[in-house]
């Protein structure tokens, strides 16, 4: 069986990519996308850790499943805003957004 | 299975849930037509809930219940009614707001939020509590962007979701590490993982909480938010929001790490780190701004930081101070979101210069403001000076004397910038000195809601004895 730490680096690797998505990119689309890789390394990690230590119980499962009804959720209201905001603003480029300063 | 204790336990959260079901029918019964009046069914029916909570729901000894989901006790009780006042007022306040009273789904959203604090302060379980801390963000980010042609009210909702969306998931990646080293979800059972992992994973799960009540290092969103949000909506998330973040982090990690654990003291030293930078970038930024709202924000970001002084106590009494701290500021800080909604739907001005002469242009409004504005730098007798009181002496108690100076320093930082907006509201003119001819008329529920806050704000502050009682039982059920 290919050992617990494969998955667990796939994850956090995963996780760091999406933080520096979140943290480096200008789009607010692809800032969100980013959320969307660091939720999916959670699901990564939860998934692994179900089947590695406790593979009889549900827990792991039902928490996964959770984390991507609410990313679902997330994700569509993020959509609903960006959309608001481009027929405001004509742009989606989170710098643009600076009506809000100190 | 099922008894009595369980359907006490969620009562409010069904009754909520029914309430909205009901705005929603109504909402379609009425085809948009007197939106307003939902305003009142909403306010009402939280009120009618607030009633029968606090006469049936009233837990007697602690239980586990819905298979250690959630827990039935004193903490989430006294939370969660104060997460119910705080949406009726808010409802109030939203009824006269131009873009949102109309609108049945911002009060049906508004239900849900406060459903999600409802959970999350009564929430015993890591997947209940993320799914709390969620049904609560997401109508929340709503509400933030809820004035579609306003550009600064889309901004804000979408800055609130990018900064919350992030902060949630990296505490989540924190819970599932605990899941993974521990094998189980369940709060009660998490225990005895080593220091560096301990560490490790506590500093994920802190980002998700600080940013929830904006401690320092994550709270940039909040000046920004808080300006940009419909005004009520502003008052709703620095209060019940924030009160709901704290009641996560007592249970979250007075659980982890009870008092006498040997991670303790490096815990409480995070903290009071925390502490102290939250209420001194706090008080300090807010001293050069020139927009009520956000000078209003910095300062709920200074009074996060004094609230944090009581956690780090670790204690009883400081756990019931905090408790008392949040149902002082939640009643104040309601009160002074309120006031500049008031003012600004008919001056349509949120700057801290065109407050000149409001006590002349209406003199109970400037009188409201007088309280909440006092409360909040903490004079006697007004809430929030006990408040402060209680929070310091757990400080104090719990030997970290030097904390409680800081305190005590950045309230008189405090003291400066509260005192500047009352000077231009009582001292200042309006241009031309006509103040007669711009009269702020309040409409009804203004004038209700503002009354009950001012009238709570000096209850509590005079007559702190039973309150104080309220938030020590609720402090039992911790320890």
């Amino acid at each position: 069986m290919i050992p617990i730490s494969w998955y667990l680096i796939l994850a956090a690797a995963l996780f760091s990519i999406g933080l520096f998505g979140v943290l480096a990119r200008k789009n607010a689309v692809a800032i969100l996308l980013g959320v969307e890789l660091m939720l999916n390394a959670v699901n990564i990690n939860l998934v692994t850790f179900w089947r590695y230590n406790a593979p009889a119980e549900v827990t792991g499962q039902v928490f996964a499943i959770i984390v991507f009804a609410v990313a679902a959720a997330e994700v569509a209201v993020g959509l609903a805003l960006i959309i608001s905001i481009y027929r405001n603003r004509n742009t989606i480029v989170a710098d643009d957004l600076d009506l809000m300063k100190w | 299975m099922f008894n009595s204790s369980m359907i006490l336990a969620i009562l409010p959260e069904i009754l909520l849930l029914l309430l909205g079901l009901l705005i929603l029918i109504l909402d379609i019964v009425l085809k948009g037509k007197d939106g307003r009046n939902l305003g009142w069914v909403a306010a009402g029916g939280l009120l009618f809930i607030l009633v029968l909570n606090v006469f049936l729901a009233k837990p007697t000894m602690p239980t586990d219940v819905f298979g250690g989901m959630i827990r039935y006790d004193m903490l989430g009780y006294v939370f969660k009614m104060l997460f119910i006042f705080g949406a009726m007022l808010t409802s109030l306040f939203m009824m006269d707001s131009e873009k949102l009273g109309n609108r049945g789904e911002s009060y049906i959203l508004l239900l849900v939020a406060t459903i999600g604090m409802n959970l999350m302060a009564s929430a015993t379980d890591l997947i209940m509590l993320y799914l709390a801390i969620e049904t609560t963000s997401i109508p929340m980010y709503i509400l933030a962007g809820f004035m579609r042609d306003d550009k600064k009210s889309t901004e804000a909702g979408l800055k609130y979701l990018l900064f919350g969306a992030m902060a949630s998931t990296v505490m989540l990646y924190g819970f599932s590490l605990i899941f993974g080293f521990t094998g189980t979800t369940a709060l009660g059972a998490i225990s005895g993982f080593s220091l560096p992992l301990a560490l490790g994973v506590i500093v994920l799960i802190l980002v998700g909480i600080a940013f929830k009540i904006s401690l320092a290092p994550f709270h940039f969103w909040a000046p920004d938010v808080y300006e940009g949000a419909p005004t009520p909506i502003t008052g709703f998330l620095s209060t019940a929001s924030k009160a709901a973040g704290f009641a996560v982090l007592m249970r979250l990690f007075i659980g982890l790490f009870p008092p006498a654990s040997a991670y303790a003291p490096s815990w409480t030293l995070i903290m009071a780190v925390l502490a102290t930078i939250t209420m001194t970038v706090g008080n300090v930024v807010a001293l050069s701004q020139s927009n009520i709202k956000r000078m209003l924000a910095y300062s709920s970001i200074a009074h996060a930081g004094y609230a944090l002084v009581g956690v780090v106590s670790l204690s009883e009494l400081g756990v019931g101070s905090v408790t008392f701290y949040l149902i002082a500021y939640v009643l104040t800080n309601l009160a002074a979101f309120g006031i500049i909604a008031a003012f600004s739907k008919v001056t349509g001005s949120e700057k801290i210069s065109d407050f000149a002469g409001m006590s002349r242009r209406n003199s109970g409004l400037a009188l409201a403001m007088l309280v909440a504005f006092l409360s909040l730098t903490g004079m006697p007798p007004f809430g929030g000076f006990v408040a402060k009181v209680f929070v310091f002496a757990a400080a104090v108690k719990a030997d970290m004397v030097w904390l409680a100076i800081v305190g005590i320093l950045n309230s008189i930082v405090g003291l400066y910038y509260y005192l500047t907006v009352l000077k231009v509201v009582y001292l200042h003119r309006m241009e031309g000195e006509n103040e007669e001819a711009h009269p702020i008329p309040l409409s009804r529920p203004y004038a209700i809601a503002l009354s009950v806050l001012s009238a709570g704000i000096l209850l509590i502050g005079i007559i702190f004895g039973p309150w104080f009682n309220i938030a020590s039982s609720a402090a039992a059920g911790l320890f």
